[in-house]
């Protein structure tokens, strides 16, 4: 298993050798610009989230804020380097600095914020995990389920979500936990279990690759809390606020109707907000922030808002065909919020 | 070890600590101490890495509530249950299939090994087809073939294909009736247990009386008949009560019974046949290295050809076999691990995959999953070297 011995040698250098420190002291933002390129962790098998297309070009939401974050620290949204990782092998390749930001449709808990050494900076999509069952089937409530065989995928939270929403409506289940969430969908798609399960905007990304899409339906049930963010190694603050801020300025910058389109003309607006939000006057931050006062003017003209960022590659025009829902914007009804650039 | 054999005898030229015995000791025990010390410096390093990073560390885990269920078990295991009792879980799962896929696999490859040297030109063009197709193909790709071979002509649930309406086979897997008894069920073991003993002393017995007065002894069938008849007295006593818990189709799946989950047979499947294939080569190589004089001469004594391969030839291709098989076992044991592509709770499924991710403790998972190969497969070797020293040439 090539894999694991990966993580372990990763996680052994990390333990190991004293360097772990040092690559911290020296700062991620060097390292980075140094390198000429973003790291950047992520699945590369969401659809809508992160997946390379036929001809080897990247999109996503995940993909887009990783670009985000070259876009401020390069001015150039293509110096990122993906590398797919694994459930099981992704924290560990944060903590060893395999890579520089974890953005892998991965939920922000308090386990592992407190025990992984790592930092979640912020959710790009909020979640919940949710049931996708054959229509066949006839099922209309996820409380029908009981003694369903349930297909998922190893080293998610969605393990402990099922076990805990079962036991809670007194019901059992039979679970076949797979390595990839490839072979869990296929084997759901073959019939070996009832219901696959995983985070809603993953079923309706999966529904698409099954052999008859229209076949499936996803029950009205969201038993979990799933805030999906991208998260950075604990211990640098400043990279920890570059990760945070490039999602921040996204979310702003939609708020305040910039788009891509027209952010050029908004940096002369009267607006103070967008002024500030897109450095028309003074720089904001001290060097210690590290980047030009233009980043989030950059982050908006090459990638776009959090609004674009949606509809581009998880909203209505896409395969997923995903509503707004709680992550339209908190002046809308919605759960996006950022802090203020002032 | 220490080369005492090149100690000369007779008194020692020089004082006593320059014999090479004391010499060899003392350099040893500098290399034990400087490894000890090298461990030692890792472990505290890696302890105060961890700590300096924020990342959690030490074993208190164990303890924590596991929260994540298991498919397929050996003994009572709950989401409730501690990430200790889910090791547990894991480990038996891998030694389960192991263990099955090892006798299994050996079957198979005598069956195989000797059916390639067979006259009979289908046979061995069968046994050398089968040989050559599966140790040639890689075992993941095997796993998964069989995974959806063995699943695929398998119905749903609703439609399973009913045994007599006492077993049930779906894609489930096989659910048959299973024993439930309030009863002080140790006691069934403790007779099996028993037997065991018994019969395995008679077999000794036996075996020592042949060769001194030459007279047999059914000691086979006397030893099953201790194995069987002591369990079968104590349920037979009513001391234990036992019922039959026959499986149910409820909604969507069977309810109580046993389940044999397809992931097990599947698993079992491709290691017994990858495993086989090679272990058939290597009972080949083995019975090849019989002069063919022994051959000979067992048949001039007019044995059946039966006898001669039991008697003669296996007994002496043994010694060549037992070392090379040894690996065989050893591979296969590992090569269970790949159980979790295709969704079979084993150890590295249950503890260095779930368990490391919700708890995030890489070295710690890994370090005793590790651990756990490791002990097993030295056990398997020290068991089969015994075997082999029984089995070797016995200088008279």
């Amino acid at each position: 298993m090539t894999i694991r011995l990966a993580v372990v040698s990763a996680a052994l250098s990390v333990a190991v050798a004293a360097g772990a420190s040092s690559v911290a002291q020296a700062g991620v933002l060097d390292t980075v610009k140094q390198r000429g390129s973003v790291v950047c962790g992520v699945s590369g098998k969401v659809p809508g989230f992160s997946a390379p297309d036929a001809q080897g070009v990247w999109s996503g939401m995940d993909v887009d804020y990783c670009r985000a974050v070259a876009a401020a620290v390069f001015n150039d949204a293509s110096k990122v380097t993906f590398r797919p990782v694994t459930t099981t092998e992704r924290f560990t390749a944060l903590q060893t600095g395999e890579i520089d930001v974890l953005a892998r449709n991965t939920t922000w808990s308090f386990t592992r914020d407190a025990n992984l050494g790592i930092e979640f900076v912020g959710a790009n999509f909020y979640d919940g995990q949710g049931f996708m069952v054959s229509k066949q089937l006839g099922v209309k409530s996820a409380k029908e389920l009981n003694g369903a065989s349930i297909c998922i995928q190893t080293g998610t939270t969605a393990e402990q979500n099922i076990a805990d929403f079962f036991a809670a409506n007194k019901l059992t289940f039979k679970q076949v936990v797979f390595e990839s969430s490839d072979e869990a969908a296929k084997l759901y798609d073959t019939g070996r279990c009832d219901v696959y399960t995983t985070d809603t905007s993953g079923l309706a990304a999966r529904r698409t690759t099954l052999s008859k899409p229209a076949d499936h339906v996803i029950l009205p049930e969201v038993i979990s809390k799933e805030p999906l963010g991208p998260s950075v190694r604990a211990g640098d603050p400043q990279w920890a606020n570059i990760a945070k801020w490039a999602l921040f300025a996204q979310i702003d910058a939609e708020e305040l109707g910039v788009t891509s389109a027209n952010v050029d003309e908004m940096r002369q607006s009267k607006n103070p907000d967008i002024r500030r939000l897109l450095g028309s006057d003074e720089a904001l931050g001290n060097e210690r922030w590290g980047l030009d006062r233009d980043w989030a003017y950059r982050i908006v003209k090459l990638v776009g808002n959090y609004g674009e960022v949606f509809e581009r590659n998880v909203g209505a025009k896409t395969p997923l065909a995903l509503d707004r829902g709680i992550n339209q914007l908190w002046t809308k009804g919605g759960l996006m919020y950022a802090p203020p650039v002032r | 070890m220490t080369n005492d054999r090149s100690v000369p005898e007779g008194p020692p030229r020089g004082p006593a600590w320059t014999a090479a015995r004391i010499r060899g000791l003392a350099i040893q025990g500098a290399i034990l101490a400087a490894l000890v010390g090298l461990l030692a410096w890792g472990v505290g390093n890696a302890i105060h890495n961890l700590n300096k990073a924020g990342i959690a560390a030490g074993f208190h885990f164990l303890g924590n509530r596991a929260g994540f269920d298991i498919n397929f078990r050996l003994i009572d295991y709950s989401p409730a249950a501690t990430y200790g009792r889910a090791f547990v879980v894991g480990v038996l799962n891998t030694l389960t299939v192991s263990a099955l896929g090892i006798v299994a696999a050996t079957a198979l490859g005598f069956a195989l090994g000797i059916g390639r040297l067979s006259r009979n030109w289908l046979v061995s063009r069968t046994a050398a087809t089968v040989i050559e197709t599966v140790r040639n193909l890689p075992l993941l790709l095997q796993l998964l073939f069989w995974y959806t071979a063995v699943l695929a002509p398998l119905p749903r649930p609703r439609n399973a294909i009913s045994l007599g309406g006492l077993a049930f086979l779906s894609n489930r897997g096989l659910t048959v009736p299973g024993p439930v008894s309030d009863g002080p069920v140790w006691m069934v073991w403790a007779a099996l247990g028993l037997g065991l003993a018994a019969a395995a002393a008679i077999g000794i017995w036996s075996r020592r009386r042949r060769i001194q007065t030459g007279q047999r002894f059914p000691a086979g069938w006397v030893g099953l008949a201790l194995i069987v008849l002591p369990p079968l007295a104590v349920l037979g006593s009513g001391t234990v009560p036992l019922s039959w818990d026959i499986p149910v189709l409820k909604g969507f799946n069977f309810d109580g019974g046993l389940t044999l989950v397809p992931e097990l047979i599947a698993l079992w499947l491709a290691l017994t046949l990858y495993s086989g294939a090679f272990i058939g080569e290597t009972v080949r190589a083995g019975i090849l290295s019989v002069p063919k004089g022994q051959v000979e001469a067992a048949q001039a004594m007019g044995l059946t050809p039966g006898a001669v391969l039991r008697l003669v030839v296996v007994p002496q291709a043994m010694r060549v076999i037992i070392p090379p098989m040894t690996t065989q076992h050893l591979t296969l044991l590992k090569n269970s691990s790949l159980a979790v592509v295709i969704g079979f709770p084993d150890l590295v499924a249950v503890f260095s995959g779930t368990t490391l991710n919700q708890t995030g403790q890489a070295i710690e998972t890994i370090g005793m999953t590790m651990a756990v190969y490791l002990v097993v497969s030295l056990a398997i070797s020290f068991g089969m070297n015994l075997y082999n020293s029984k089995m070797a040439i016995v200088r008279r």
